[in-house]
């Protein structure tokens, strides 16, 4: 055990667990931004996938790893914009069609890879950005301040979306929404426009969060995400709704994560117990953040398409 | 009233897009060339990843193109990316209820539905692997690679690389040719350097790529200079590699492609091998019931070495050497 507590692995597991979290919190505090305001998107997972593949395909091409986010952008504003128009406009089912954004980003994503690229090939990577001053601190600027851009803007997304929804007109609209869309509307807030501003946040980000994903790699393959969008959707309800909670659960489910990979290295995870140590990571967080949501309720409108009584 | 119907033959124009996308991405069906007399041989295989996966789908894959190349008027049917068992299965029946002469289910996982799918095409022979066992049915043939021989060669070469003597090794899952794989280096670093320390992973997982990266990572951590993991997620793994300069050693495909650099050397399939003497059977009538094994001394498993990587001369040497041991039977390979 005392290896594990051996400067470089401590340093090594939580940089890692970082890493792990990233895509992870992109993507859930976009999906919070669309459950605030009663949509559920479960189609986080395909559009995840198109952004990497995207992404990946941009920086292959192109070479700039900058460019590779914004096709990511792109790509997921235009998903973001197609569900809002199935979940809002045609106020279809949202768990199903959400499943069906899902089909068309994994097929699609796979379709357009075997087509334009065929047999992986590596890429360049995000370059990493020691914050001054900060980053010379021992340990701990190693642990968290020796990162890309990326990861520093992920996490500062988390105060100002919490700034968003809880103190911006726009914010209260997306709560007002969210909790009783009939009276939103009684007061003339567009239930529709609100719901299309965040279900495009959160195609957007999920976007972001599959770009980030391959080019942090630097590599693409089939179904390169591994449900991660799912997890996402998951770490919203556990994390109560709240920013500062998805965060908590991303970072969670990273670190144990990255934990047990280190444990499992240095064998003190016995090989035997490898597969079921693989489970902490769901585990863990669920268990963690069961015992702290149970105090929230999930928005009263979540998963109701809004139809005006006339 | 109206309204609603095209709303409702909107969604169901979305979900057949979004299906059909998904379908075309997990099958390309390269047709076969009818050339000379007789009648065409029709092969399909159904398996787990990516066609181009530069590890185990690709395996089988590329080993039939080369049947199909060397004795022509055969054609090929792919279904890949069924990580899924229950679309394998579907796949599999879809191939053996179309008449296809021989279908590949090329993972262990796809074995309960083969048992079940198996007995109701008599005229259809089935090959899986990688495993052993034909559950008793004689139109059922099983392969397996000697993934150990390989492992054990490139774990020789690893010890001999290692400055730091720390290697690590990131698994899948501990079963089939990864457990194989992975217990055949560890030999082959003990034998060759019993002082050197090897570290093994279980990522858990087959195709978690980000998790693969970040077993890479935890094992540079741990000290290792020298890294060989195998599935499909290693690509993964190769990236954080080239990064941090360390050695790697791939194995079910040549990875030498995904970083020149730092690859020293893969040990790859090559199924035709025995892909060649079930067709044989098949023609002379026997349609399974028998395990097959691609190793080092039948040329199914073969160490490709990175032209691109100077690698010392002594090390090769011991590497031949080696591989001439396990050959004749002198080294126990595990």
């Amino acid at each position: 055990m005392s290896q594990f507590f051996s400067q470089a692995i401590l340093i090594a597991a939580v940089a890692g667990g970082i890493r792990l979290a990233v895509p992870l919190l992109l993507a859930a505090l976009g999906e919070t931004y669309g459950q605030r305001s009663g949509v559920l998107n479960l189609g986080v997972d395909g559009v995840m996938l198109l952004g990497a593949f995207g992404g990946y395909f941009t920086v292959l091409e192109l070479g700039n790893v900058w460019l590779g986010l914004v096709v990511g952008v792109g790509i997921g504003a235009i998903l973001g914009l197609a569900t809002a128009f199935i979940s809002v406009t045609l106020g279809a089912e949202q768990g199903i069609s959400g499943i069906g954004v899902y089909l068309f980003g994994l097929g699609m994503s796979d379709l357009l890879f075997q087509k334009l690229v065929g047999t992986p090939l590596p890429i360049e990577s995000f370059p990493k950005v020691p914050l001054p001053g900060l980053s010379s601190i021992p340990v701990v600027g190693e642990m968290l301040f020796q990162h890309s851009l990326v990861v520093y803007a992920a996490f500062l997304l988390v105060p100002i979306s919490t700034f968003v929804i809880n103190r911006t007109t726009f914010g209260m609209n997306i709560r007002a929404v969210g909790e009783n869309p009939e009276a939103a509307d009684s007061v003339g807030i567009s239930v529709a426009r609100v719901r299309y501003a965040t279900v495009l946040i959160g195609g957007i980000l999920a976007g972001v969060a599959g770009a980030a994903l391959a080019i942090d790699l630097g590599i693409f393959q089939q179904n390169l995400t591994n449900a991660q969008g799912f997890i996402a959707v998951a770490l919203v309800y556990f994390g109560a709704w709240r920013p500062l909670g998805v965060m908590g659960g991303a970072l969670l489910y990273g670190m144990v994560n990255s934990i047990v990979l280190q444990l499992k290295t240095l064998g003190i995870i016995p090989r035997s117990w490898s597969d079921i140590a693989a489970m902490a990571p769901a585990v863990i967080t669920i268990l963690a953040l069961v015992l702290v949501a149970r105090r929230f309720r999930q928005p009263a409108a979540l998963a109701k398409p809004f139809v005006r009584e006339t | 009233m109206r309204k609603h119907t095209r709303t409702m033959r909107w969604l169901v124009l979305g979900a057949v897009l979004a299906i059909a996308a998904a379908a075309c991405g997990g099958s390309d069906d390269s047709g076969g060339g009818d050339g000379g007399g007789g009648e065409t041989f029709r092969i399909a295989i159904v398996a787990p990843s990516a066609s181009n996966d530069l590890a185990f789908t690709q395996s089988i894959v590329d080993a039939v193109n080369r049947v199909k190349d060397e004795r022509g008027n055969i054609e090929v049917a792919v279904t890949d990316g069924t990580f899924v068992v229950e679309d394998a299965a579907a796949a599999i029946r879809d191939y053996a209820s179309q008449g296809y002469d021989l279908v590949i289910a090329h993972g262990s996982q796809y074995g309960g539905s083969l048992q079940e799918i198996a007995p109701e095409f008599p005229d259809t022979t089935f090959a899986w692997g990688t495993a052993a066992d034909t559950f008793g049915l004689d139109n059922v043939y099983a392969y397996e690679a000697a993934s150990n021989e390989g492992g054990y060669v490139m774990g020789v070469m690893g010890a001999m690389l290692s400055k730091s003597k720390v290697i690590g090794i990131i698994g899948p899952i501990e079963v089939g040719d990864a457990k194989l794989y992975v217990d055949g280096y560890a030999a082959g670093v003990e034998a060759e350097d019993p002082g050197a320390t090897v570290n093994i992973n279980y990522t858990g997982s087959f195709s978690d790529v980000g998790l693969a990266s970040e077993a890479a990572q935890a094992q540079i951590a741990a000290g290792a200079d020298v890294l060989t993991g195998t599935a499909q997620m290693v690509v993964g793994a190769v990236g954080v590699a080239k990064d941090k300069g360390v050695l790697w050693f791939g194995t079910q495909s040549n990875q030498t492609s995904l970083a020149p650099e730092i690859v020293v050397a893969s040990q790859v399939y090559h199924w035709e091998v025995i892909l060649d003497q079930i067709l044989d059977q098949i023609a002379a009538g026997k349609k399974g019931g028998e395990t097959f094994k691609i190793d080092l001394a039948n040329d199914g498993i073969v160490i490709e070495y990175n032209d691109g990587f100077d690698l010392p001369a002594d090390v090769k040497q011991k590497a031949e050497e080696t591989i001439a041991g396990i050959v004749d039977g002198s080294i126990d390979a595990g």
